[in-house]
């Protein structure tokens, strides 16, 4: 499943491998450092061929076996992003195997800083590396261009197409400089899903690689598609690609060189070879979910096929995607994670906007989005997909802002107003309050208006003209008033005022709605109780202040009175 | 020492050449160097209009000394759409053959061309390519 999950991750989160490169060399340096001893062991669960990491040189040749090369491929050209990364996680690896851990130390210094990352994202979890689900999303993207596969888009028409993804133009620039191999001008598929994939990825927040990952080139990219144990072929590829930097990062792989003696020729073995070994050791180092897909991926000679059909059952949601893999690595992920599975998700789907069905088309921050995990939140997106399921996906910290800033100014509108004439003395002096309140309330109301419409002009024009008194009484009014008015006018206000905003939908169902009315009155009175705590603070400051002014003034009296006095 | 520039004509037939890409490996005398390449236009300039028909030549310009005190050559190249190459070359650097100096014009070109082959690039703009500027550095590394 490991193999699976990573692809689907590849999906979802679009990886960047650049960073990921460091990322993963860090991580399997880290791993293979502190996990040398569990490399073997975990090396087991991998399966048969990488049962024997004990000496890299093994691995090399237990990796030879087709099997995990046709799994492996795509993994170990996602991991590649760059022979960089590839390089030096075959260091890493290859050092864990070898115990090797100068090539961890190499790598663990080459590596940037993105250690969760790392740890979530093996070779497996390449994010250069496309998944099916991607790659057959980017097939229909491109049918919708040019209906024959194996012709080529023009330059302008992917420009047009392309810069609907509002991506900055020099990246655009940048990523069709990239993927056009060729410099024809013009995209083949491979080319063309190589830079809808690195858009995409773009899109999630990764930065772009100066070279081509391996994974992306075409070639690979096609023998990839056949799912071929070309070996020559992406050998031959990847020899090709490899660019002359290749041969610096091969200082990590110097062991590896040795066992080649040409570098160019061997590189493709070796990477193939430390692919595998690299993505086996990484995978067993992993999770246990991982390890249990490693031992699937590896027992299973279809290993893509896997992955396939891994991807498959998660394809028509990518929540379940988020959703299995941040189960799959959430402890080794960080949130940024399951965020830019979201955003992956997402960004397919709205980045991309070519008018056509994104391969899955859930509200993406719902389930797996870490903004989304206040209970607020939730209950929004559950009311507002109940009732708003055009497609139209709020950006959810949009959502609560504004039912409490609508919320809010009445809170503060009642609030200091009340103040004065209850006896409830809140921490605020009277007057000052009172005029800092209203300071406050009308920039609230003016912001109010936009919002509340009807229960919040009434409620300002009461206060406005019946500052002290009404207000008093309006905040004042026992927590269970302030709850039902506040849960009703803010509703009101809130449900007519922002229509798209469904926050407070429930009025209509009473258990249901008492229920949320009271939770969000409880917001609300948090929200006031921030304002007003800010409000305070802010008070007390002044109050300072003009102490201070005050003895400045006293000292001044003093040395004149005395005089006068005198 | 060795300085790269790239310089076109803007659209409009007046001569008003920008530079696209400047470039020059260290980067003192950064002014001094622009001041060559721009009075090096002019010469540029005289032998296209010179040279009539034939619209590309590799190697259009060879300036033993612009000054007495300057010591350095100044290279052009002219594409067939007007984008002027100007390569200014310490004359220290007595390593750097005419051969060279046409293969280092050659991939330039070669380099640009697959710039202009970017639907995203507009002719006229700036070059902002990675790939331009990784290809340039490499060539004069090898240089200097």
């Amino acid at each position: 499943m490991r193999y699976g999950t990573p692809a689907e991750i590849h999906g979802a989160k679009c990886q960047i491998p650049h960073t990921a490169l460091d990322k993963n060399s860090f991580k399997r340096a880290d791993e293979g450092d502190k996990q040398q001893e569990t490399k073997s062991p975990s090396m087991s669960p991998i399966g048969s061929p990488p049962a024997s990491p004990s000496s890299y040189q093994r691995v090399p040749l237990s990796y030879g076996y087709s099997k995990s090369r046709s799994g492996h491929e795509q993994k170990h050209g996602a991991s590649y992003e760059s022979r960089h990364s590839a390089h030096q996680q075959d260091g890493s690896a290859v050092g864990n195997y070898g115990a090797k851990s100068a090539h961890g130390q190499l790598s663990r210094s080459l590596s940037a800083e993105k250690e969760p990352q790392d740890s979530s994202s093996n070779y497996s979890d390449d994010p250069w590396r496309i998944t099916e689900e991607q790659r057959d999303y980017y097939l229909n993207q491109f049918k919708t261009l040019q209906p024959d596969l194996n012709s080529f888009i023009s330059g302008t028409v992917a420009k047009n197409f392309f810069t609907k993804s509002k991506l900055p133009i020099p990246e655009l620039s940048h990523i069709w400089e990239l993927s056009d191999v060729d410099c024809d001008g013009a995209l083949t598929l491979a080319e063309f899903c190589a830079a809808f994939h690195l858009i995409v990825a773009r899109k999630n927040g990764y930065p772009l690689p100066d070279k081509l990952p391996e994974t992306l080139l075409p070639d690979y990219l096609q023998t990839a598609s056949l799912k071929p144990i070309h070996d020559s072929a992406l050998f031959d590829s990847y020899s090709e690609s490899l660019p002359v930097s290749q041969q610096t990062r091969d200082f990590n792989r110097t062991e590896l060189e040795t066992v080649c003696e040409d570098p160019t020729n061997s590189e493709p073995l070796i990477l193939f070879d430390v692919m595998t070994s690299v993505i086996e050791p990484k995978t067993s180092v992993e999770e246990v979910s991982d390890k249990s897909a490693l031992t699937q991926a590896a027992n299973s000679d279809d290993k893509q096929a896997l992955k396939i059909s891994t991807t498959a059952k998660t394809i028509p949601k990518e929540f379940q995607h988020l959703a299995v893999k941040t189960v799959a690595h959430e402890t080794n992920t960080l949130k940024a994670r399951p965020r830019s599975r979201s955003y992956s998700s997402t960004s397919i789907e709205d980045a991309m906007k070519k008018g056509e069905e994104p391969p899955t088309p859930p509200p993406r921050p719902q389930k797996s989005h870490s903004r989304a995990s206040s209970l607020d939140l939730n209950k929004i997106f559950q009311q507002n997909t109940q009732a708003v399921r055009s497609g139209w996906l709020p950006p959810p910290p949009a959502l609560p802002p504004r039912p409490f800033v609508s919320q809010v100014p009445l809170v503060a509108n009642t609030e200091p107003a009340t103040q004065p004439k209850s006896s409830y003395v809140d921490f605020r002096v009277p007057e000052q309050t009172e005029q800092v309140s209203e300071i406050e309330l009308h920039p609230q109301m003016n912001r109010v208006p936009p919002q509340t419409e009807e229960s919040s002009p009434t409620k300002k024009e009461i206060l406005l003209t019946q500052p002290p008194t009404k207000p008093i009484r309006r905040k004042f009014r026992p927590e269970n008033q302030m709850l039902e008015n506040q849960e009703l006018s803010p509703t009101i206000s809130v449900t007519s005022s922002l229509p798209a905003v469904k926050s407070h939908h429930p009025v209509q169902k009473q258990s249901s709605k008492q229920k949320r009315a009271i939770q969000t009155a409880i917001r609300k009175n948090k929200e006031a109780n921030a304002v007003l705590a800010r409000l305070n603070s802010e008070l007390q400051q002044q109050l300072k202040e003009v102490h201070k002014e005050r003895i400045a003034l006293e000292t001044q009296l003093e040395q004149l009175r005395p005089v006068t006095v005198l | 020492m060795e300085r790269i520039a790239l310089l076109s004509p803007v659209c409009s037939p007046h001569l008003q050449n920008y530079p696209l890409y400047i470039r020059s490996v260290p980067t003192e005398n950064e002014l001094k160097f622009h001041y060559t390449v721009h009075t090096s236009l002019d010469v540029v300039d005289e032998k296209i209009s010179a040279m009539g028909k034939a619209l590309v030549d590799q190697r259009e310009l060879y300036l033993g000394l612009l000054y007495p005190t300057e010591d350095y050559k100044v290279y052009g190249y002219v594409t067939n759409s007007k984008v002027k190459f100007v390569m200014v070359v310490d004359s220290s650097n007595t390593a750097l053959r005419d051969n060279e100096i046409r293969s280092m014009f050659r991939k330039l070109h070669n380099s640009y061309t697959d710039i202009m082959c970017n639907p995203f690039y507009n002719p006229g703009d700036c070059i902002h390519s990675r790939a331009f500027d990784n290809m340039v550095t490499s060539m004069m590394m090898q240089v200097c």
